[in-house]
């Protein structure tokens, strides 16, 4: 496990053996400082010798407002939400091409799928890693590893406290269970839950001159 | 965000504040208003209903277990279904549950919960050996019988007016299958079931079912449940899939009619199953919880439920006459729940005593309101009380002549500065601000 807070990581820790996991490693960093990332991959082939799954799910819910008033802060929801998960993808693409086996799954977002007024910033960010990701999937399908895209909808997590919650809302232990279940069968790209394939479908069907007079 | 309890009476508008660690709350207590604990919103009245509502979804770890010694301490929002799913497998067990498994451990001491074994096992803070604390200043306190005693008598069944709980040590019980042995009797009277409750004190689990429609001779016809664990080492249930109800029921699906119906098929099923079956624990402790949301059958306006103990003595005599009020009201419901509890514990506000308890559920009505406040001075009369947890309608004075301790409670909560710091809609109906 890779996180901000050690704290934090010390209660993950001590709740995934009372759990019944054979094991589990801890690295405390911030993912934006992309300078760690040779260095968490080292400490990860150092310790697991290779690695079966590797699941990245950091990200912030940028305040769409504020970023069109910032260039820094625009540039900093970027940084996190695509580049920090490029850059970390880079080593690791090449340890799993080597190894030749095991699963890449990435946290993506259903708001990559189309620019929309309400949060492109966030949005655009995840559209690049819903194309890297892609291009990822192709160039390790030989290899025999698979690269797993996972576009949740709506989940009730902190991220999104502020918000009401409606019919459209996924809990956390529904999101789970299906990237476990995606991760076994190697499947490419997952919307959880599935009726936001249909949403989003829909939703890029559009045509661009009605679409840009819409208030999504 | 509207919020209310399970029997969906009453709601009121909230802001949910949803701490990710301690140091959070000690934050949120530092800056904030009044405000009161909430779990997962399983009290069935307005105990954890206010204005602003600090809830443990995310306080879900565990912190500490022994295989070996079954002692176990985890954070407050950790529920008893996330507990025996890990530790059933393993041959432990909840000394004592609720009726539901979908309740926090914070809030099984808040509401110092009960279960079938009551008669043998007590209430749930019984078997807690520590809990951490933290208080209206944002200070944090281990607590325990040795180590501040008196928060503790006051935080258990304290309905989270004294602090909101972080974290709980306590000891779970071993057991020797994951199945429950149970047998089924029936009883075509209130004095024959009463006294088989006496008879079968021996029994680790005893609770029964009543008919709260039937009149005359047949008052108080039951079925009386006993179970034990089995012991043949067989922790691995079966799956089974989760029914859902998934908007409001028209009001009036259920009626005196579809009731009696249904109670009659119930009480006599039991003819045709054999007396002695075995049943995943989940079946047995839980049967509700197989179907998400029945609250929904009430429809919109709710229900509520109503739960009472009175003392043993002239019990069953008592106990009649309330039954008999009951059936004359027609507004008998199909969850009645009869169980004759043991000792008190010496928590100023826990709801169990010597003698017998009933819960059923009311739809929410008028009609209803009238009938809780008959029930209530009837109670008041015989000298027992009404469950706070269920609660959504006693009034202050019924609750301070039913409770003796609740001057020692507030007097504990106002020496650790709560009063003024948590407050619920019930606690201020009771009168306890």
């Amino acid at each position: 496990m890779v996180a901000r807070n050690q704290e934090r990581l010390d209660t993950l820790f001590k709740d995934l053996v009372i759990r019944g996991a054979a094991g589990a490693h801890c690295f405390c960093t911030d993912l934006n400082q992309v300078d760690q990332h040779p260095i968490i991959m080292d400490e990860a082939v150092k310790t697991l010798g290779e690695i079966d799954i590797v699941l990245i799910a950091h990200g912030t819910l940028s305040n769409q407002a504020q970023c069109e008033q910032s260039i820094t802060l625009a540039l900093a929801e970027i940084h996190t939400n695509a580049l920090s998960v490029v850059s970390l993808l880079t080593p690791l693409a090449n340890q799993f091409e080597a190894q030749k086996k095991g699963t890449i799954a990435v946290i993506s977002s259903v708001a990559g799928d189309r620019g929309r007024q309400s949060n492109y910033v966030y949005g655009s960010a995840k559209a690049m890693l819903t194309v890297f990701l892609s291009g990822l999937r192709q160039r390790l399908n030989s290899s025999g590893v698979s690269v797993l895209t996972i576009k949740p909808g709506f989940v009730d997590t902190p991220m999104t406290i502020a918000f009401k919650k409606g019919f459209l809302w996924a809990t956390p232990e529904t999101v789970a269970t299906s990237i476990v279940r995606a991760c076994d069968t190697k499947s490419g790209v997952l919307y959880i839950p599935g009726f936001w394939y249909f949403i989003m479908a829909i939703v890029q069907a559009v045509p661009e001159f009605i679409f840009k007079k819409l208030k999504l | 965000m509207r919020i209310n309890g399970w029997g969906r009476y009453p709601s009121v508008d909230a802001d949910i504040f949803l701490p990710q660690n301690f140091a959070d709350i000690a934050q949120f207590m530092q800056t904030s208003a009044t405000c009161i604990p909430r779990g997962l919103g399983r009290s069935y009245g307005d105990s954890a209903n206010h204005s602003t509502v600090i809830q443990s979804s995310y306080l879900d770890h565990y912190l500490a277990f022994d295989r070996i010694t079954g002692i176990l301490t985890c954070e407050a929002g950790v529920s008893i279904r996330t507990i025996l799913d890990m530790v059933v497998p393993l041959g432990w067990f909840l000394p004592v549950t609720s009726g539901t498994s979908y309740v926090t451990m914070g809030g099984a001491i808040a509401s110092d919960i009960h279960g079938k074994n009551h008669h043998s096992s007590g209430t749930f803070s019984e078997h807690v050996l520590s809990f951490d604390l933290m208080l209206a200043s944002g200070e944090m306190v281990t607590v325990s019988r040795q180590h501040l005693p008196e928060l503790f008598q006051a935080t258990c069944g304290g309905m989270g007016l004294t602090g909101m709980i972080l974290s709980v040590t306590l000891q779970l019980k071993s057991i020797g299958s994951g199945y429950i042995l149970q047998d089924t009797y029936r009883f075509s009277s209130l004095e024959e079931v009463c006294e088989q409750f006496e008879m079968n004190q021996a029994a680790t689990y005893s609770v029964a079912w009543i008919d709260c429609l039937a009149k005359g001779s047949q008052l108080g016809r039951s079925l009386l449940m006993l179970g034990e664990h089995d012991t043949n080492q067989e922790f691995a249930l079966p799956k089974k899939k989760v029914l859902n109800i998934p908007m409001d029921i028209a009001t009036g699906i259920l009626n005196s009619y579809s009731i009696k119906a249904f109670n009659f098929l119930y009480y006599n099923k039991s003819r045709l199953q054999k007396p002695h079956s075995r049943l995943p624990y989940t079946s047995y402790f839980y049967p509700l919880d197989a179907i998400s949301n029945w609250n929904r059958l009430y429809g919109k306006n709710g229900f509520v439920q109503y739960q009472f103990v009175i003392p043993k003595e002239s019990g069953v005599t008592n106990l009649r006459k309330i039954l008999t009020q009951i059936v004359a009201s027609g507004k008998g419901s199909f969850l009645a729940v009869l169980k004759k509890f043991g000792k008190a514990n010496t928590n100023y506000l826990s709801f169990p005593m010597e003698g017998f308890t009933l819960a059923l559920d009311f739809q929410m009505s008028q009609s209803t309101v009238e009938l809780v406040k008959k029930l209530d001075e009837m109670i008041v009369a015989m000298g027992g009380k009404i469950y706070l947890t269920k609660d959504a309608l006693m009034s202050e004075t019924t609750f301070k002549m039913t409770y003796h301790a609740w001057e020692t409670f507030q007097d504990v909560r106002s020496r650790y500065g709560a009063i003024g710091k948590f407050s619920s809609q019930q606690s201020r109906r009771l009168g306890l601000n």
